[in-house]
């Protein structure tokens, strides 16, 4: 008899996380748990100055120090051609600052001791004299004609642009607005955040001279991409270099890049021939490790009189702070922002992009989204908002007329990208109907005669998961494609190894849900281990919603070459050829004759005592899966607000969610993923950011400033769900682990602005603190939050 | 977040804490709930040489009232021993409706209320209430006790009049002239958060008529504003629109608040004096329902 898939923990089973076991009794294993015997202990000396000369740095006292066994400054990693390192983005970034410091909090200087708290009374210890410059905390003072040269170390830079780009059909464009009945136009500020997992950066290097090898415990989400960029830097050979990236208190983009102080802490290892562990602080993490965001906006929309959205204009300025670190697929300058109206049936569109450098820290990595989608998304639901309240259109009929229709597909968007699947008028009116949206703007009305402010905001999107393809997504020329390993052992048990690295995901868990899917082994018998790059199999790591859509697909096409060998044993086993051989789950029999059969440990043992003539014994094998295409998820959220006239501070009453991210393969993460999503895209509508004053010190550097939402203030979701499987995925899956924090932030902001409707005010940028919101009642204009923020 | 090397000490009497402190002579902390002083040494911003963990002296762990109305609240009494008793509300009803506004549920499982006051940190809400209250605190040093008022206690930013041989033993809180009413609001972005602004009432009422009133105010200046004019504003009256609304403006006049990230300092004023009404009106309500 087939077995039951849920009851083997496959497809759909609500499987409780195998991780968890381990999590809730303590008993993670992180960077900071591994010790090393004769380690030592090294903590960073960090610019107190956005924007400084150095003039000189005197470290004879931080030696003085008993136990200090080393301070290296930039002057050291000069020496050794180290000073500077590649960034992500065909740009470069100082390890330990030369000739200036370019943001505060920068890398000075490091200290290795015997203990961490030697290591900083030694980092207290260094005198820095420092000429303060001018600093720059925004793309205005960037641009100005007058403003200070940031990036004087780089040849040829003569002012602060990092890129002028382009996407997307101009002359059409601009056909379509002169025939437009309205322009509608709004600008806008997405703030600068931080991904913040909870565990902050660190790495323990080991290099060990007897054999050469470099080991290093690292907090990285992309431990191979870590190891070729290392062997590159570092000029080690690749099979020298082992990086191992244990459990990870939560990643969110945030460790994807290669920090100064994994550099710093490799080179010492080398240096002292002993263990370097460094574990970042908090306010390290904060202030210098990748952000996301920080991206301003002019759009236009030209609408038809009948609703009709017939093409889009954006521009946008982006703040990367001193060094273009983004994290992204190299040839996309701005990341993936021209994804945005995917969800859109509009002819033609047009994006122009500029970046620059500020006095801030780099980053630009893809916080819980697929590459500056975030903010595409964002704009998109703000403009579409902007564009319904200008025509006098109700919002939702706004977007019944332009959303994408279900025969349509594969649809190419406005910018050119190519949809997949989807029914995005279903979502839409499940999210209506389960709002009850009639019966609250009746209430909404009710509530204005009595003065109460009450809004509705809505917000509808498709988003591209899951890069590559390897023709179109790089990172620094390595192609995006990832690979699967799987062993069945001959009893039937299994460990699978992949090179994608989960930080909360649950790899351990719904990766062996897949395999249980294909092979019908319980979930249960399969052992998941990733993160190790002397085991683990070439992987482009975990960001960007792609584990699932690429690594996932692996795991599912290296469990079909298992199913594969195992037919022929089977047949084998079965004395009849191989077309006379069927499958169902877990279990090959004899066409015709259901009851003669064989199971798939069957096949598994035979695998190791009984092959056919010729055949090679085992039963093991990998994948390498490379998509053809992204995956297109859907979603809609919508709030309730209550604004207080008072005071500014407004309440969620409701937020509903609609996902359809294809065949769920463990619906309780992925509803654990939409609810955390829904959480982080609250704070950042409601709270949360990283700002800068105008001397270029960070407003937000430790955890009283850059406030995480708790359960406290966190409103609750209702979740509700629709299912378009992917029709080129194996199983039928898309991503699903950023839509949330994508599509939720204009769910709320808009409901803000619904409830202001009237009053004049189209825009207040992100967070709606009381503050701007009272302050957009008072004046009846838009509110603008960027940096430097008002201080006296 | 590692601290400069500090001794620790950990006296089982007031007597010999003060000797310890005494032998400090100025780097010497006086440790209670440390919600507040360990953070500021893992930062690097106090590093004293010798901490004094005062959590094993006996006595000093409880509050109540004293057969004349006098509330006292010993050093080491935690905010969450005053979010959690029953009978405090009828006694100070402005206490209690602050005591679950502090900080967070882990701060306020460990901090103590005295040593937020002794913090002397601007943001502090208990420093607010006991200006309100027309509070003391009592410090006790090697010549003896002292008792010294709140409004003078707090010297500026994160000081106090405190000698550095002295520990402050316990708050004291006066018997109230009628019945006690009012209550706290305070304008936080999160749970934890230090306050945008907060405003502290206290009201000794006959009936509907105010005999005393204290108003304190939080995060609203260079340390708490004792808005003694707005205060003053109120007695004699029945909390009358007229009275309130004055009381409000003069309570926002009081504030002398800045512009940061946490809003403008005109939105800052503009909630102190929504607050004075709110509270003033909560107040009234609480009386109707009574009546």
């Amino acid at each position: 008899m087939a077995l039951d898939e849920i009851k083997i923990g496959g497809l759909g089973a609500s499987r409780r996380r195998v991780e968890d076991n381990r999590f809730i009794r303590g008993k993670g294993n992180y960077v900071d748990d591994v010790v090393l015997p004769g380690m030592l202990h090294m903590e960073i000396l960090r610019s107190p100055l956005a924007h400084a000369k150095i003039k000189s740095i005197d470290t004879s006292a931080a030696y003085a120090i008993p136990g200090v066994r080393m301070v290296m400054t930039g002057e050291m990693m000069a020496a050794r051609n180290l000073a500077w390192m590649p960034t992500l983005s065909y740009d470069t970034q100082a390890v330990l600052a030369t000739d200036k410091v370019r943001f505060q909090g920068q890398e000075v200087a490091c200290v290795i001791a015997d203990d961490p708290y030697i290591a900083k009374d030694g980092c207290e210890a260094i005198v820095v004299d420092y000429e303060p410059l001018p600093p720059i905390v925004n793309p205005t003072q960037a641009m100005a004609a007058d403003a200070p040269l940031i990036r004087d170390d780089k040849i040829g830079q003569d002012n602060n642009v990092i890129f002028d780009w382009a996407v997307g059909d101009r002359e059409g464009t601009d056909r379509a607005f002169a025939e437009a009945d309205l322009v509608s136009e709004i600008s806008m500020h997405y703030p600068r955040s931080h991904p913040s997992p909870i565990e902050s950066c660190g790495s323990l290097a080991d290099y060990d001279r007897s054999t050469s090898k470099l080991t290093v415990y690292m907090t990285t989400q992309a431990p191979h991409i870590v190891r070729a960029a290392v062997s590159l830097v570092a000029e080690i050979p690749e099979h020298m270099i082992r990086i191992i990236s244990p459990d990870l208190g939560g990643g969110f983009g945030n460790k994807v890049p290669v920090y100064p102080g994994y550099v710093m802490s490799i080179l010492a290892s080398i240096l002292l021939e002993a263990p370097v562990k460094w574990i970042e602080d908090k306010s390290g993490n904060l202030i210098s490790t990748g952000f996301g965001r920080d991206v301003y906006l002019k759009g236009q929309l030209a609408v038809r009189n009948d609703g009709k959205i017939l093409a889009v204009r954006m521009h946008t300025d982006s703040d990367h702070g001193a060094f273009f670190a983004d994290a992204q697929p190299s040839k996309f300058k701005i990341g993936l922002m021209h994804s945005a109206f995917a969800c859109y049936d509009i002819p033609s569109a047009h994006l122009t992009a500029r970046g620059v450098y500020t006095n801030k820290s780099p980053g630009g990595v893809a916080y819980r989204c697929s590459f500056r989608v975030t903010e595409a998304m964002f704009f998109q639901e703000r403009m579409v908002q902007a564009a319904a309240d200008d025509l006098g259109m109700d919002q939702a009929e706004f977007r019944r007329v332009n959303l994408v229709k279900d025969d349509d597909f594969p649809k190419r968007t406005p910018f050119g990208f190519l949809t997949d699947s989807g029914q995005y008028e279903k979502c839409l009116q499940i999210g209506l109907d389960a709002i009850g949206y009639d019966d609250f703007k009746k209430e909404k009305e009710e509530a204005k005669a009595r003065g109460r402010l009450l809004g509705i905001g809505i917000s509808t999107m498709t988003e591209p998961l899951g890069a590559g393809n390897s023709r179109e997504y790089d990172i620094l020329g390595i192609k995006m494609f990832d690979s699967a390993e799987l062993r069945v052992h001959m009893t039937g048990k299994a460990i699978l190894r992949t090179g994608a690295k989960t930080q909360g995901q649950g790899h351990e868990t719904t990766w062996a849900q897949i395999v249980a899917h294909e092979l019908g082994i319980p979930a249960e018998d399969i052992v998941v281990e990733e993160g190790d790059t002397d085991t683990a199999p070439f992987g482009m790591g975990t960001y960007a919603s792609r584990s699932t859509p690429v690594a996932g697909a692996a795991v599912s096409m290296v469990s079909r070459k298992i199913r594969a060998k195992a037919r022929k044993i089977a047949a084998h086993l079965l004395e009849v050829s191989d077309e006379d051989i069927e499958w169902e789950l877990g279990r090959f029999y004899v066409r015709g004759a259901h009851d003669r059969g064989v199971t798939i440990q069957d096949c598994a043992m035979a695998a190791y005592s009984n092959v056919p003539d010729g055949m090679e014994p085992g039963l093991e094998n990998n994948a390498y899966y490379d998509p053809p295409n992204l995956t297109w998820p859907f979603a809609c959220y919508i709030a309730t607000v209550e604004v207080d006239p008072e005071t500014g501070v407004w309440d969620v009453l409701r937020l509903v969610a609609v996902d359809d991210c294809g065949v769920r393969i463990n619906p309780m993460i992925v509803e654990g993923q939409i609810m955390g999503g829904l959480t982080e895209a609250y704070a950042m509508a409601n709270m949360q950011f990283i700002t800068f004053d105008e001397d270029g010190n960070c407003v937000g550097s430790n955890y009283m400033d850059y406030l995480l939402p708790t359960a406290w203030e966190t409103p609750g979701f209702e979740l509700h769900e629709v299912v378009t499987p992917c029709p080129h995925h194996p199983i039928g899956a898309k991503g699903i682990g950023e839509c949330a924090t994508v599509g939720g932030p204009a769910a709320f902001v808009n409901a803000v602005i619904d409830a202001l409707k009237g009053t004049g005010v189209r825009n207040i940028d992100m967070p709606l603190l009381p503050d701007r919101v009272y302050e957009a009642l008072q004046t009846g204009k838009d509110i603008s939050g960027h940096p430097p923020v008002k201080t006296d | 977040m590692y601290p400069s090397r500090f001794n620790y000490e950990a006296p089982t009497s007031v007597e010999a804490a003060i000797a310890l402190l005494t032998e400090g002579d100025g780097e010497a902390k006086v440790l209670a709930g440390g919600q507040s002083l360990i953070p500021m040494m893992k930062l690097r911003f106090a590093s004293p040489a010798t901490l004094i963990d005062i959590n094993n002296i006996p006595g000093l762990d409880s509050h109540g009232a004293d057969a004349d109305g006098t509330y006292r609240i010993g050093a080491l009494v935690r905010h969450a021993d005053l979010e959690k008793s029953t009978t405090l509300p009828d006694h100070l009803p402005l206490i209690a409706s602050a005591a679950h506004l502090v900080a967070d549920p882990i701060v306020r499982t460990r901090g103590t209320f005295v040593g937020s006051v002794c913090h002397a940190d601007p943001q502090g809400d208990w420093a607010s209430c006991m200006v309100a209250l027309g509070g003391s605190i009592v410090a006790q040093g090697p010549n003896g006790k002292r008792s010294v008022e709140v409004k003078d206690f707090v010297a500026g930013p994160f000081q106090t009049v405190l000698a550095h041989n002295e520990i402050a033993i316990e708050a004291v809180i006066p018997a109230a002239k009628g019945t006690r009413a009012g209550g706290y609001l305070k304008l936080e972005r999160r749970v934890g958060d230090f306050a945008t602004a907060g405003v502290g009432l206290a009201l000794d009422m006959s009936g509907s008529t105010v005999n005393n009133a204290g108003i304190g105010l939080t995060g609203v200046g260079a340390q708490t504003i004792n808005a003694e004019a707005a205060a003053a504003a109120l007695i004699g009256s029945s909390l009358e629109a007229d009275a309130v609304e004055n009381a409000a403006r003069l309570a926002a006049e009081a504030s002398n608040p800045r512009s940061d990230h946490r809003g403008s300092a005109d939105f800052k004023r503009h909630i102190i004096a929504t607050f004075v009404k709110r509270l003033a009106s909560n107040v009234q309500r609480a009386e109707a329902q009574v009546a």
